[in-house]
This record gives structure tokens, sequence and C-alpha cells, in this order.
């Protein structure tokens, strides 16, 4: 038994030096008849951590559980870690930290309570030692014996992502953990994500924000259940191959909506007193503005991301599909 | 070369922990599953009665005789009827029995005591309101027993020829177990298996149904434990709860009821915990089956009463159809019935006891493996 634990670590080891901690190719994935997730492909790499992007209902969760063996993929393989995605689910349930997008940790328990589960369904050693050291880092010593249910949103993601941290994992699948946290939260989450991937730990995570994709070593996008753009953020950028321009002044409502139904422009968004105008032609679009005050600027992220949105709903034009 | 033990202590502990802190909090489940038997004892023990007395009738009686005088008294002071004198005509009569105002109507015939003298074998007409059978049976097997001993005692000296024959033997009997035909004798122990069936059922139904509901599932399919594990290791801390039960309504049969306790007291536990776990894996199969909390209630519901009504607790099971019978033998409640009759009342040793122990067994193997297949591993 001992011998083929050994044997087994070995090749693990081997596996994962020359592997990916997520390697998943032609993933597919069915809801009824609605096609959640179409021909996944993705790759992420050990350290590296992977920006899971897309509008609401575009088959990120979906994906996200499949790799953890979750759910089921109709068609598709891929290892995790080195253990395949649908015949060791078991394996990568044990080895593979998940955090779900809504709190599943038991809100009757105490927080201590919900440390301690994680540590003994784990079977981690030193159990005590393990809770009480999670509990100082997340500064909560004082409260642990309060209940999960009357911690904030952003406590719970907290006590969450400790929980999902207990047992050191090398993968980390991460659902929208910082949805509803306040800013200096999510820095310091952030920079101990850094942390982690320094020491080895990959990390898959889904987001919303912006700023937070732009901390991402590559990025993923995800639109109707088609991964749309994938590599980094400045190669995701490039391949747009779009030209952005600001617009100042006032009434920039009325400039936008005449702007739309010119050809050379195709998209035109408000941030805050400026209007981001791109398209694919520089000179047509320049002509375009003529009449406003504009200077060339870099196309941001989230101006490729709009961009992409856009022409994902025409492309796949089925926009009832959901979760 | 998977790295998974079948089966982890360790992590079985982690789940029943969390079980027992769970429970301790939810304080209203807690209060229920102690109160309900409590509750459940004074209905069946004190208010409900299959032999009920002091039923109104009124009597028609046109002949004022020595002999009716003696029959009317008679039901008096049977217990099972309770004479009301507003009703003299027979249009009154029948009305107030369409209204349920009385249960029967005794007719006397204007010259029954003339006509028996005569050795005319005169009717008297007895009319009940049939409709409930159980609360008029014995009230009429009572009348019968009535009639003929007023025939006997009455009719004595000249008259003895009028009176009814003799049997050519006599048949002796014995009430054994409960002489005296003491209602709650039956009621109490057979009330335990009821008792049981439906809290612990019910509770271990929601055991996984709730965790789907407060999205809790998802993170407890995330972690390494394996069906098994969650499965029994969610039925400890109901096991428990199965034999405060148990104390509760052994301790109040014997104190309140007095229903004597004639067998071994660890057999009784020893079935009850037997029972307790068939019933807590019945739940828990309902549980991985249900999508969610009503659905799983409702399977309860649906295994509850055939279960009350088909086991022999209500209703005896030797009345029963043959294929009702067959259904009734698929309940575990019909073999606790009889373990616990068997023990209480009976002093049933363990081999007498056997023959309605290994089904229970199967019963819960068999269960355990369903609820371990239909589990699902994922969120598909």
């Amino acid at each position: 038994m001992r011998i083929t634990y050994i044997q087994v670590n070995l090749w693990k080891y081997l596996l994962d030096a020359n592997d990916f901690a997520i390697n998943v190719t032609g993933l597919n994935k069915y809801f009824g008849d609605k096609h959640v997730v179409k021909d996944l492909s993705l790759q992420v790499g050990h350290g590296e951590i992977v920006g899971f992007l897309g509008p609401n209902g575009s088959g990120k969760t979906t994906a996200i559980r499949m790799m953890c063996g979750l759910l089921t993929p109709d068609s598709g393989e891929g290892t995790c870690l080195g253990y395949d995605i649908v015949t060791q689910s078991d394996a990568i349930k044990r080895e593979v930290g998940y955090m779900t997008q809504r709190f599943s940790y038991w809100e009757d328990l105490s927080i201590r309570e919900n440390l301690d589960f994680v540590a003994r369904v784990y079977e981690l050693a030193n159990r005590n030692n393990v809770v009480d050291e999670a509990l100082r880092s997340l500064g909560l010593t004082s409260r642990s014996s309060q209940l999960a249910k009357s911690l904030s949103g952003g406590w719970k993601q907290r006590l969450a992502l400790a929980a999902c941290m207990l047992r050191h994992p090398k993968l980390l699948l991460l659902d929208e953990p910082t949805a509803g946290v306040d800013p200096s939260a999510r820095r310091d989450f952030w920079e101990e994500l850094h942390e982690l991937a320094n020491k080895g730990v990959s990390v898959l995570i889904s987001t919303h924000y912006m700023d937070e994709a732009e901390r991402c070593h590559k990025l993923a996008y995800l639109s109707y259940g088609t991964l749309l753009a994938q590599g980094s953020a400045k190669e995701i950028i490039e391949r747009q191959a779009l030209y952005t321009y600001e617009v100042t002044g006032d009434r920039l409502m009325e400039i936008s909506k005449i702007l739309e139904h010119n050809g050379a422009i195709e998209q035109t968004v408000i941030f805050g007193s400026t209007l981001h105008v791109s398209g694919k032609d520089p000179s047509d679009i320049e002509t375009a503005l003529k009449e406003y005050p504009f200077k060339p600027i870099p196309t941001s992220l989230e101006d490729v991301f709009i961009h992409l949105m856009k022409t994902s709903t025409d492309n796949y034009g089925d926009a009832d599909v959901t979760h | 070369m998977l790295l998974i033990r079948p089966f982890s202590l360790s992590r079985w502990w982690a789940i029943v922990l969390k079980e027992f802190l769970q429970l301790k909090r939810d304080k209203v489940t807690f209060a229920m599953m102690i109160v309900l038997p409590i509750i459940q004892l004074a209905l069946f023990g004190f208010a409900i009665n299959t032999d009920p007395k002091y039923l109104p009738t009124a009597i028609i009686s046109g002949d004022k005789s020595e002999f009716t005088r003696t029959l009317i008294s008679s039901m008096q002071t049977s217990q099972y009827f309770k004479i009301d004198t507003r009703y003299t005509t027979p249009a009154q009569a029948q009305e107030a029995l369409k209204k349920g105002e009385i249960l029967f109507i005794l007719t006397i015939p204007t010259d029954f005591t003339r006509q028996l003298l005569r050795g005319q074998k005169p009717s008297l007409l007895f009319e009940a309101d049939a409709t409930d059978p159980v609360t008029v049976s014995t009230a009429l097997s009572a009348m019968q027993g009535i009639t003929s001993q007023v025939a006997t005692k009455d009719l004595r000296g000249p008259l003895a020829h009028l009176s009814i024959q003799k049997e050519p033997f006599d048949i002796r009997v014995h009430r054994l177990y409960n002489p005296n035909g003491i209602n709650q004798y039956n009621i109490i122990p057979g009330l335990m298996g009821t008792i049981m069936t439906m809290t612990l059922t019910m509770m271990t139904a929601l055991a996984i149904t709730r965790e789907r509901e407060r999205g809790t599932m998802e993170n407890l399919l995330a972690t390494p434990a394996r069906p098994l594990e969650i499965m029994t290791g969610k039925i400890i801390p109901y096991v428990f709860i199965g034999l405060i039960q148990a104390t509760i309504i052994l301790l109040a049969s014997y104190f309140v009821f007095h229903v004597p306790f004639n067998g071994s007291i660890g057999l009784a536990y020893g079935v009850a915990l037997l029972f307790i776990a068939v019933n807590l894996t019945i739940g828990i199969t309902i549980s991985s089956l249900a999508q969610n909390m009503l659905q799983a209630l409702q399977l309860t519901i649906f295994f509850f009463l055939p279960s009350i009504l088909l086991s022999g607790f209500m209703f005896p099971f030797s009345g029963m159809p043959r294929w009702a019978q067959h259904v009734g033998e698929l309940l575990p409640l019909t073999y606790f019935n009889r373990l616990i009759r068997g023990i209480v009342l009976k002093d049933n040793n363990l081999a007498m006891l056997w023959p309605n122990i290994w089904p229970l067994l199967i019963i819960g193997i068999v269960m355990m493996t369903l609820a371990v297949r239909f589990y699902k591993k994922t969120l598909d």
C-alpha cells in the first residue's frame, strides 16, 4: 500500500514537472438543450494566475465545476494537477482548493467550527494548530466562536478563502472570490494570491473586475460558452487590433449616439467625463471625429472586453443562455 | 491508483460532529423531536378511544311493562347507552338520527310484552347510525348481550320456557397478556414505532435536501468525503434522538399508562436501535432521491401513511386482505410493532423475535445500498 503510494506520488511529480496545472481540451456541457460550454480548451501553467472573464451566464462557473469534478463534461477530456477530470475526481477534490461563487460554508456553525470541519474532512495533521494559524492570519481569533451567518459578505468571502487555503492546495479554483468585497480587502487578497503564485501555486480565478483582470498573468475570455480570447492582457489587446480615441467635452451622450451610426466606429463607451471611441481603421475614425476634440489613447482591456462582448452577442445571438 | 480510502473514520467523524453541532443549534427541531412523542402519547393514550361509551340513544316505547323497564335500565347500566328522553315520537327520533344528535333508536312495539307472554316471539327494532362502524360495533354487540341477559333474568318460573335455551357446551375465554382488554396496552407500545417512523424519517429525509437548498451541498461535494461517510455520519445524531424518544415512551408507558413491562429491557432497546437505524436509512434514501425539502416531506408522508395504516398499529394485521398484508410486510413498522408488543407484553425471547428481526436487517441493508446508489456525487 505504502509503496504504491510512493510510486503514484513519483509518477504525479513527473507529470507535474512537464505539464500544466490545468490542461483541458474540447470540454462541452449541455443543460437540457442549452449548450453552456462549447469546446473549451484551457491551459493553466504552474505558478500562473489565470483570470477567467466573461459576462454573467457565460459558462464560467460551469467550466470551473467541470474542472474540479463537480460536473461531468458531456464530452472532452483533460487533467487537473495530473488527474483525469472525469475518472479521478476524488483525487482532484482532495488536492484542489475550490471556492464557490456563493458562500457555501455552514452558517449555523461558528467560524472555528467551519475551519475545524474542513481540517478534519481533509484529514490534516496538527489540526488545532492549522486552524489557530488560519484564524490568526484572518484576524478572526477573537471572533472565532461567532456563527458564520453573523459575518458580513466580505468576511464570509475571506473565511471561505481561508478554509480553501487551509490545506495549502497546489491549485486554486476561485469562482468570483472578491464579489462584494471592499477595495482594500481585495488588494490584500490579490497580494496574497501573488505570494502564493510565487510559491508555485496555480490559480484560476473568475472575476468581473477589470483591475483584477490586469493583475492576472493570463486571461481567458468566455462568452456564451465559447472561449473568445486567451493570453496575456497585452496579447489579447493586440490581437483585437483596435484603435481607441478619447473624446472630451460636454454632450458626450449625444456625440456617442451620433457616432454609433458611423460605419468606421465599432464602439463608443462613456468613461466619466470622457468618451472612448474604438474602431479598426485609425484614419477613418479620425475623419469621423474631426468635429470634436480628440486624442489617441492606448486601447484598454476594458475597451477590448466590451468589444468582445458586443461582437459575441452578434455572433451567438442566443442571449437566453443563463448558467 | 486512487489514494482515497473507501471509508475514513476521520472524515466520517467530521460529518458526525458537524451534524451534532447543527442539530444542537436548531432548537425548534430539537424540541419537536422531544415534544412530539409526548403530545402523541397524550393524544393516543388519553383522547383516542376505540371503545366509546355513553352513546346517545332514543327510545320509542309504546309498551311500559316490568320487562321493558328492566331492558332500559340494563342498557343504562351497561354504560354504552345514554338515554335521551327528548325524542318520543318516531318522526322526532328519525330526524335526530339523521342530524347525528343520537346514534341509536330502540323501538318497542305497543303490545310487545303481551305478545312475548303469548310466546309469539315479538321483535324489537334497534336502529343504529352505522356510518361509523367502529363507533357502533361495540355498542351493538353489548346490546345483544343485554337482551339475552334480560331474557334469561326476567323470564323465570312459569315463563322459563320462553327463555333462551342454554348451549350444550361451554366456552371458557382466557384473555392472555391483556386480561382486561385495556386499549392502552396495545396502543402505547405500538405508538413508539409510529412516532419514531414519523420524526426520524422526516428529519433525515431533510438532511441532504437541506444542504442542497442552502447551497452548502456544493461545498460538501467538493470535499473528499465519500457518500457512505456523509450518509452514515448524518444519521448518527438522530440515533440518539431516537433512543431518547424510545426512553420517553417506555417511561410514560410504565408510569403514566401503567402498561406492564414483562420482557427484557435490553431486548427492547436492542430492537429499538435496529428499528431506528432502519428508519434513518429510509429517510436518507428519500433525501438522496428528493430534489428539495418539499419533495422530501411529501415522500416522507407517502411512506408514513401506509406505515400507520398497514402495519397493524391501528387496524388488525390479520384482518387485512392478502395484498395489503404483503404491502405491510415491506414496512419496518409492521415488524417493530410485533417485536415491541412481543417484548413488552409477552416477554418474548430473542429466538421468538428472530422472525421479525431479520426482515428489518434486510430492509436496512437494501435501503442503505439504494441511498448510496442514488446519492449524486456531482451537481449534474
